[in-house]
């Protein structure tokens, strides 16, 4: 008793109070307004199948989930004042920290923003270019490898998640390899990159794409088209596709409702419309389309995709946009950012959706008046309780897992 | 480029009570309303057959300062049959603001608009949902707002880093 009044006085800051929960983060449901076979779930905010600090309040009856309200705002670190007092280049950084799985694919969208406002836009050198949707797509691969390997986790399926976690590490490792950090890259810079790729890199991605294409037929073998796996997710978690332009879904979960939609190809930013790719769409092969399997393989088939678009930057690198001993990418990187006063919206095609920066610059100066995120994680996870109504707990992590969120984008 | 904004002028004209404007400087293209339109234009813009804006991407808040004293709202449209998009922007007052809800329009404004209530204070009527998103619902003020001071403590804890 001693030891604990001590502590309290002296050094918690902290003091325990049950109350406190309940004025921070109060259920939108009341105990006593219920009635008699409901029964109110607490999943989160600690669990493993919310993939981050997410806390869902599920309101259910016996097994079946009536309601769902998902309580977000746990990863909160406040990236929009923080971007209103920092110079555009300082922001990258903080832009890894969004989607931190697909950091590299962050921070093509949040440059390419700026450099739209600087009128750099289409300016820059080739290589720069390919070299910078080469690393993407990278990093689209082991964004993609995650939101399979993790979603098998929550399905119990245990080994798909460290092979996949083998095969990502190759890529982070690649990554490294371009700029000294396996997660948060700050590679890729406004007007150009951080540094031109190491030599070697571009037979070292293609040694890796050769080894990794094989590994996907596995996964694919092993996972999406297994029994128990199929079982677990056709028809569950079904997503209409008029209900999912209307809620504003986008990437993978809006393509697995069946409409063939990419950015990359709508807006043809940087050097996408020379590379060729498909856009796989989900097809209900196993169920209905656009259920919780279509989501899973529509990332599969990405991935493929994403290997060959990888293979063509790689061949442009290695034959028209040669790496030379003059050839320097950070020549075209402002050495002060002062955009003219205007508005602008630019968005990019993310591993998990449609990213989106708006900016407001001021034109006085070199620090951006308003910049906000719209965040393709927060606007997917916003369609969980109309597409979770009436499914069963257990399937309501099937549900989640399929949505593919990053805690850190959703919450910023 | 200036088709569209012809068209858009001659469907939206009948339809809105208050004069609105183009905005200069900004892409995609960009209008600004009288806050009591905000509802009327919006269903247009979604339900006209040539128009078509089936995807609200994105609700941007924005305080300008108590100097100006106006926060704004900042609406992101997107037509994907059309691939057209375009901005609307309103100007409120910084005391008691308040816009109608576009939620029963676009599903993804639920979300949106509570994050702009958030972190602006900005209250949108009709709202299926307005509670707090991203700050505990205990926290007090707005904290993108310009003039925005943290509290000293919470629960308990210094709020200072």
């Amino acid at each position: 008793m001693a030891l604990h009044h001590t502590l309290t006085q002296d050094k918690l800051q902290y003091q325990v109070d049950h109350g406190h929960l309940e004025k921070s983060e109060p259920n939108k449901f009341r105990l006593g307004e219920l009635r008699a076979e409901e029964m109110i779930i607490n999943i989160g905010p600690q669990h493993p199948s919310t993939h981050g600090v997410l806390r869902l309040e599920v309101l259910s009856d016996g097994e079946v989930v009536k309601e769902v309200v998902p309580h977000i705002g746990y990863l909160h670190r406040c990236f929009e004042k923080h971007a209103e007092n920092l110079p555009y280049n300082q922001i990258i950084p903080f832009v890894d920290r969004l989607d931190y799985v697909a950091a590299m694919n962050c921070e093509h969208a949040y440059v390419m923003g700026v450099e739209k406002m600087l009128g750099l836009h289409g300016q820059l050198p080739k290589r720069v270019e390919y070299s910078r949707v080469l690393v993407a797509e990278l990093n689209r691969i082991a964004s993609h490898l995650v939101a399979i390997g993790t979603y098998g986790l929550d399905l119990g399926a245990f080994t798909p998640f460290f092979w996949i976690m083998r095969d990502r590490e190759h890529i982070l490792r690649m990554l490294e390899w371009t700029c000294g950090a396996r997660l948060l890259y700050n590679y890729i810079w406004i007007g150009g990159l951080f540094y031109d790729l190491p030599v070697g890199f571009e037979e070292k991605t293609r040694e890796f794409i050769q080894y990794f294409q094989p590994k996907l037929h596995e996964l694919e073998k092993l996972l999406v088209e297994n029994k128990i796996f199929i079982d677990r997710t056709a028809d569950v978690g079904v997503l209409p596709l008029d209900l999912a332009i209307n809620a504003g879904v986008t990437g993978p979960m809006l393509r697995a409702s069946g409409l063939r939609f990419d950015l990359r190809r709508v807006d043809a930013y940087s050097v996408y419309p020379e590379l060729e790719f498909d856009i796989p769409i989900g097809e209900g092969r196993m169920g209905t389309i656009g259920d919780c399997w279509d989501r899973t393989w529509v990332r599969l088939q990405e991935m493929r995709e994403s290997c060959k678009i990888i293979n063509q930057c790689v061949d442009r690198l290695l034959s028209d946009h040669k790496r030379t001993r003059e050839f320097d990418p950070q020549a075209l990187v402002p050495r002060k950012i002062r955009p003219t006063k205007q508005d602008i919206y630019v968005r990019a095609e993310n591993p998990k959706g449609e990213l989106g920066f708006f900016f407001r610059a001021d034109g006085k100066s070199d620090v951006p008046f308003r910049c906000k995120v719209r965040s393709c994680s927060f606007v997917n996870l916003s369609v969980l309780p109309e597409i979770s109504r009436g499914a069963l707990v257990a399937d309501l992590i099937a549900i989640l897992g399929s949505i593919d969120i990053v805690l850190g984008e959703v919450d910023r | 480029m200036r088709d569209m904004e012809d068209q858009l002028l001659s469907i939206l004209t009948p339809i809105a009570h208050h004069p609105f404007h183009a905005v200069p400087d900004s892409a995609p293209y960009t209008l600004q309303l009288h806050a009591q339109d905000v509802t009327r234009i919006c269903q247009a813009l979604q339900q006209h057959d040539q128009l078509y804006f089936d995807q609200l991407s994105c609700i941007t808040g924005l305080d300008n300062g108590p100097e100006a004293n106006t926060l704004e709202v900042i609406y992101h449209l997107y037509s994907i049959p059309f691939n057209r998009s375009l901005a609307l922007r309103v100007v409120l007052p910084r005391e008691a603001p308040e816009l109608e809800s576009v939620a029963s329009l676009w599903k993804s404004a639920n979300w949106l608009e509570r994050e702009v209530f958030d972190m602006y204070g900005i209250h949108f009527t009709g709202h299926p949902d307005l509670r707090r998103i991203l700050m505990p619902a205990d926290w007090e003020g707005f904290p993108l707002r310009r003039d925005y001071q943290h509290q000293e403590t919470y629960l308990g804890v210094t709020v200072k880093y």
